[in-house]
Parts: structure tokens; sequence; C-alpha cells
């Protein structure tokens, strides 16, 4: 467990060395922010309570799309890339044969950078988004602490999947057209584009159900205060149940991989 | 050459390339089919109807994807400084600017440029316009000048990561960041930032003031019509000013030494 925690402050530290790239990601998250907002006022213009959102909840969940992009990494742009090089390197062996478990081992890694993307990219957006616009923020404590435990499960649940794409290099050598196919699906259902809650009839039903929307939508309505009692904690099992099926698949998909791992170069 | 290079590079994994084109072609795509699932809501937006709208995406979704195809490449010029990899292009006998632009030159962005034109074409079937010889002759001459505006601003981010190095997120705010804003018509947005677009950063240029002139529709600044007929001069200032930024911060350049 030690080890895993280590790795964890590790994934933080490295995200942290790059202070520059973080500062010019807060700006590039606030233009988008804006000219997110400007549409949505819009489009919320024309039809108030649109989705069961006023104006202000509206423009509180664009924000907390561009708080929470790097960190649920709706674009990819965590560990995946690395590992699929060393996949296709062969380093990959000298993974497996540490006496740490593959999947815990970037889990633990990515939690780090999460965390990291929270407080470097998340907290700044989110502020001067407040001071431009009027943002529904939480009043209770409570609703706050909820919401960074369904952004955990979010973090979670993205890990599981990109774990999976990532592991697809074993067989495809090279994923760079997975990781887009992943991203793409991560943007869309996740609610990044447009709140789930907008899409019609079934499509709408589908994007809800479907992993990525643990990511955004979940946690925006958590922080919302969409799901409160009972309702928060189904959010949360639906989170949970998304985590523990992606995770089990990526185990077995992981000792499949491992038993035909061919070792390319010297 | 280089360019041909990195087209044979990328055909060596074939499933990929094929996935990374569709991929390209759909995450334009679903820029527009957010627009879509606003209509579903609402009639129009801003005042603009969606064959309007339509109209304004085509034409930045192709000239952006004109000009990321030419010079997408500019955002890896951060890692090369960083690395020290941009000294193997300087010895090189080439101009350093075509080989940035060439490197890892992807067809994929293909994918980019396809999705623009159908829905430009799409936007032009629909929209109820009065189509003289000069409305006509405005839709290619937007679309080029605006590939030549958006060229300059990624060449012009490409010099700013001689200092910067690792912040090419800041370019991709003026480039990808302007093309969503583009999408959109200006009276969405405050009148501020559609002053920062004309008259700073340029990139009304690209779509807006010809497409409104197009569409018959008055410019939120009050601006005078003739404005709609200088995207071609204001590209070639552009590319003039991002040139000289460019050779600048070349000079400035200097190796890791690694």
């Amino acid at each position: 467990m030690r080890l895993y925690a280590v790795v964890a402050v590790g994934g933080f530290r490295r995200y942290a060395t790059y202070r520059v790239a973080t500062v010019a990601g807060v700006f590039t998250n606030t233009v988008f922010g804006f000219i997110m907002a400007y549409t949505y006022i819009a489009l919320w213009d024309q039809r108030p309570h649109l989705g069961g959102y006023d104006v202000s909840q509206a423009l509180t969940f664009v924000w907390l799309g561009q708080a929470l992009l790097m960190t649920c990494a709706m674009m990819g742009g965590g560990f995946e890339d690395e590992m699929i090089e060393r996949i296709r390197t062969g380093d990959i062996a000298i993974d497996l044969y540490r006496p740490a478990d593959l999947q815990l081992w970037w889990l633990a890694g990515d939690l780090g950078r999460a965390a990291f993307h929270l407080m470097g990219r998340g907290i700044v957006p989110m502020i001067l988004g407040a001071l431009a616009f009027d943002l529904a923020l939480p009043v209770s404590p409570l609703t706050w602490i909820a919401f960074l435990v369904s952004v955990t499960l979010g973090v979670v649940v993205s890990f599981a999947l990109r774990f999976l794409v990532a592991l697809s290099a074993f067989w495809l050598m090279d994923g760079a057209g997975v990781i887009q196919i992943c991203w793409l699906a991560g943007l869309f259902f996740s609610g990044m584009l447009l709140p789930l809650n907008l899409f019609p009839g079934t499509l709408g039903d589908i994007a809800r159900a479907l992993p990525w929307s643990s990511l955004l939508q979940v946690p925006a309505d958590v922080f919302l205060g969409k799901h409160t009692g009972w309702g928060l904690l189904g959010a949360y099992a639906f989170q949970c149940g998304w985590a523990v099926a992606l995770l089990g698949a990526g185990r077995v998909l992981q000792s499949v991989a491992t038993r035909r791992v061919v070792v390319q170069g010297g | 050459m280089i360019a041909a290079m990195w087209i044979r590079s990328t055909m060596t994994y074939r499933t990929s390339f094929l996935l990374t084109a569709f991929g390209n072609l759909a995450a334009t795509a679903f820029d527009f089919v957010t627009i879509l699932l606003m209509f579903s809501h609402v009639d129009a937006l801003g005042g603009y109807s969606l064959g309007e709208i339509a109209l304004l995406y085509g034409a930045t979704g192709t000239a952006f994807g004109i000009a990321d195809l030419v010079m997408g490449s500019m955002d890896r010029l951060g890692r090369r400084v960083r690395d020290g990899t941009l000294d193997v292009l300087l010895v090189r006998p080439a101009p350093v600017l075509a080989q940035v632009a060439a490197d890892r030159f992807a067809l994929r962005r293909l994918g980019r440029i396809t999705q623009g034109l159908l829905v430009l074409g799409y936007g032009l079937l629909t929209v109820d316009v009065d189509w003289t010889p000069l409305r006509i002759l405005m839709v290619p001459m937007m679309l080029l000048s605006g590939a030549a505006i958006f060229s300059s601003v990624f060449v012009a981010g490409g010099a700013f990561q001689f200092w910067a190095q690792d912040a090419s997120e800041v370019q991709n705010s003026f480039t990808y960041g302007g093309n969503t804003l583009l999408q959109y018509p200006p009276t969405l947005f405050a009148k501020d930032l559609v002053r920062g677009v004309t008259f700073v950063v340029p990139l009304a240029f690209v779509n807006w003031l010809p497409a409104l002139y197009v569409l018959g529709r008055p410019y939120p600044l009050d601006l005078p019509h003739w404005l709609a007929f200088l995207p071609p001069v204001v590209a070639a200032v552009c590319c003039r000013l991002a040139g000289f930024a460019w050779r600048v911060g070349l000079r400035s350049y200097r190796s890791t030494g690694s």
C-alpha cells in the first residue's frame, strides 16, 4: 500500500513540474469556458430551464467541464500514451517483472496526476468563471465533499477505460487510433460538449447509461445538488458499478495480454 | 519530400491510419452534432438559423482544416526546443519553417477539411441568399484568406514556443479556440470579445465579416460594409507579421546542447 502511495505522490509531483504548461492550460480552459458560456447563455435565453437547469446552473456546468477536463482526462492525456509506448518498445516486460501489480501501479500514478490537475487546472478557471458569470455554487460543505467523492470515482472509471485502451496496444502495436476513438467518446458522452440531459430520447438514455457519464455528468449533477440522499448513493453506485466492471475487464485482458507478450528488440 | 516520408511512415500502420482519419472526421463532426442537438431544442441561436450557422461553421472549419494540414505540426515545436532535436532541422539544407511544418505531416487531417466542406455545402444549399457573382466569389476568397490567417496564427504560436517551450496550449486556445468561436454567430458574444477578435487577433476576417456580407446581415460592431472585402489584405499582413515573429524566434533559439 505504501508503495502505491509513493507512486501517487510521484504522479502528482511529476505533473507539478510543468509550471508553464499548467499556466498555459489554465489559459486555454478559460478561453474555451468563455466561448461555451456565451453559447449556453444564447441557448438558455431561448429555452429557460432546458434540461432542468436554469441559466446559472448551465453556466456552472460549463465551468465544471473545463475544471474536470484534465482531471478526468476526458480527452485522454494521462498515462496511456506512455504505457502504449512501453508496450511498443517492449519495456513493458520490465514492468511485468516488478514486484507490483501493473494495473494498481498505473492507477496510483494516475490518481496523483488527477489530484494535481484538479488543483492546478481546475480551481483557477472555476474562480475566473465565477467572477465573470453568475454561477450556482453549493452552499453546504457536505455538497462539496460529495462532489469530491464523485470526482474521485469518475477518475477511477476514466482510468479503467484508458487502461483497456492501453492494453489494446498489445494487439495493435500502435495505439493512436484507439486513443482517438476513446477521447472522442469521452468528449461526447461525458457531457463535455452538451449536458447529457439535453440529448433527445433514446440517445440520451444510452448516453446517460454509458461509463463516460461518470466523468462529468454525474459529478456535475452532484455539485448542482441534483443527487441527494438515496439519489446520491444511487449515483455513487452507478459510478462504482462501472469502475468495478471496467477494472475487472482490465484484469482479464491484462492476463491474456501478458501471456502473449512478444518482446521486440534486444 | 519530408511530408512524403511521413505519409509513408503513417501508412505502415494502416489500421491505425484509417482509424485516425475517421477519428479526425468524427471529432469535428461531433462539434456539429452538438449544434444539431442544440437546434433540436431551439429554432434559432443568437437570431441565426441552422443553415446560417452551418455556413459559418463550414467556412471556419474548412479554413482551419487547410491551415491545420499545412501548419498543424507547429505545436510540436515546443517539444523539439525542449529536447534539443530542433538542431537536426537546423543543419539540414532546407528552410526550418518548411521542415517544422512537414514534421509528422499527417494526411489524416484531410478528415477535418472533408467535414468542413460537407457542412459548408449544407449551409450554402439551405441559406436563403440572393446569389450575385460578388457573393459567389466571396466564398472561395473567404476560405483561402481564412486558411492563411489561421496558418499565420499557427506560425506565430510556433514562434512563441521558442520562448515558452511547453506552452503549446496557449497556441491551441487561439487556433482551436478561435475555430470554435467562429462556428457561432458574433451576436452571441460580448462586444469586447468581438472587438478583440476583430482588431487584436483578426480572426473575425476568417469568416464572420465575409460570411455576414454574403448573408446580408449587419456586423454587431457597425463596421462599414467594405471591410468584408479585406480578408486577403488582412491575411497578407498576418503572414508578414508571423514570418517576422518566426525569424526573431528562430534567431533567439539556443540549443540545449544535447
